[in-house]
């Protein structure tokens, strides 16, 4: 074969071969959405963060503004620190509340932002106050048990007078 | 009796002491080449039509695994997710097992079979027909002249292979689970970009094909090298050059997964 065609079908393949890596980056991963913008640093402390994972969303309205970039326990307060990179494109109030949801039934958790009403504004290394753990639906069912069964005992009261 | 005992036990004896005399010199053959790659970095033509006859040559088998890969793991994952309910994760279904497994691995399978055995045959026939030696005696080394050019060219192509193979494999997990069956095409592609991480997933799969690239190249170069100069020899390291490097991607995979996705 002669060394031009050579040459031309090597470049075709290195060029494919690099815009398939683009493609995955790109359109496959999550490249594009967040990984370009810069981002600054808040802190979070839950009593339960039930099952959140790094990277996992953090959403304002519904809107993605961050990911959670870090997962730690207190040994003191016994509590879940949670680090979250918050794309500096959004600012929000100093008492902004943090709560973890989950999106459906079951699907993934994230931490939804509630904005307060202060004049300052987060910056980097700030720590929200106001935070709401998640709902553990384990709990939640047997509170629902727990109700269930007290009510059912105060009605039967009135019976055994 | 006892002779007879004996005799197992210096079968063995040989046999251990062969295996690791022969990976012995597969290591010095190896270390050699990388030695030896200054000279055919300097002459680049020859790594480029190299990277022709094992990359490019390999194109078609690739992409049309890739695409079938990707259109059977969409009808399948299909099936699965459908009796749950959430048809929308087929996207990241698909996207992480390519990306992540597949794509390197069966890549790198294709690719032992399809350029490695080639390797090995090329060279175990220059061997035989001992255009090796002519080189030597005209004081060119054939290690520089002739393996190192094509450790290199494998080496660049394998990544190349295998992202192009996982690209393709999306495609065609795109082509049947959204254009046939009818999956939403939002939800396909966001539900994906949100489950896939370049670092974690994507640079991880990379990485995994270039060290399956090294391996296969490897012991196909040194398979093609060590054959014994005749018919029979020839074909019997194009086997083992296939045996052996499927075995060594499969395992060298396993190792992998274990350092790069435990945990998280």
């Amino acid at each position: 074969m002669q060394r031009a065609t050579l040459d031309l079908w090597v470049g075709i393949f290195v060029v494919a071969g690099i815009a398939a890596l683009l493609f995955l980056a790109l359109k496959v991963g999550n490249m594009g959405a967040f990984n370009g913008t810069s981002t600054y640093a808040v802190k979070a402390s839950f009593d339960n963060i039930g099952g959140l994972k790094p990277r996992a969303p953090i959403k304002s309205a519904g809107v993605v503004v961050g990911r959670v970039s870090g997962i730690g326990f207190d040994p003191k307060s016994y509590e879940a620190t949670v680090t979250m990179a918050l794309d500096t494109r959004y600012k929000f109030p100093k008492d902004t509340s943090a709560s973890i949801m989950t999106s459906g039934l079951l699907g993934e958790q994230y931490i939804a932002l509630e904005a307060g009403g202060e004049e300052k504004m987060l910056a980097e290394g700030n720590t929200l106050k106001i935070t709401q753990g998640a709902v553990v639906l384990e709990n939640l069912i047997g509170q629902f048990l727990y109700n269930k069964s007290e009510g059912e005992s105060n009605s039967g009261e009135p019976a055994t007078k | 009796m006892i002779t007879s005992l004996l005799g197992s036990l210096r079968g063995i004896g040989s046999h251990v002491i062969n295996s690791v005399w022969r990976l012995g010199v597969a290591t010095r053959f190896f270390l050699l080449t990388l030695f030896q790659s200054g000279q055919s970095f300097r002459r680049f033509n020859l790594i480029i039509s190299e990277v022709f006859s094992a990359g490019v040559l390999s194109l078609i088998i690739i992409l049309v695994s890739g695409l079938f890969v990707g259109m059977v793991l969409g009808l399948q994952g299909y099936q699965t997710l459908q009796t749950y309910g959430s048809e929308e994760a087929l996207g990241i279904l698909v996207a992480l097992s390519l990306v992540r497994e597949l794509g390197p691995v069966v890549a790198a399978l294709l690719f032992a079979s399809r350029a490695g055995s080639a390797i090995t045959a090329e060279i175990g026939l220059m061997k035989a027909t001992e255009q090796l030696a002519a080189m030597e005696m005209m004081a060119v080394d054939p290690i520089a002249r002739v393996v190192a050019p094509r450790f290199w060219g494998a080496v660049i192509s394998m990544p190349i292979l295998a992202a192009l193979f996982s690209a393709m494999g999306i495609l065609g997990g795109y082509l049947v689970g959204v254009v046939l069956i009818g999956v939403d095409e939002g939800a396909f592609w966001s539900q994906m970009q949100a489950a896939v991480d370049f670092q974690e997933d994507i640079l991880n799969g990379v990485i995994k094909s270039v060290v399956f690239g090294v391996a296969v190249t490897a012991i196909a170069l040194f398979e093609g090298y060590d054959a014994p100069p005749t018919a029979e020899g020839v074909s019997r390291a194009t086997t083992r050059t296939v045996v052996t490097s499927s075995l060594a991607i499969l395992g060298l995979d396993f190792i992998l997964t274990a350092f790069m996705f435990r945990g998280v």
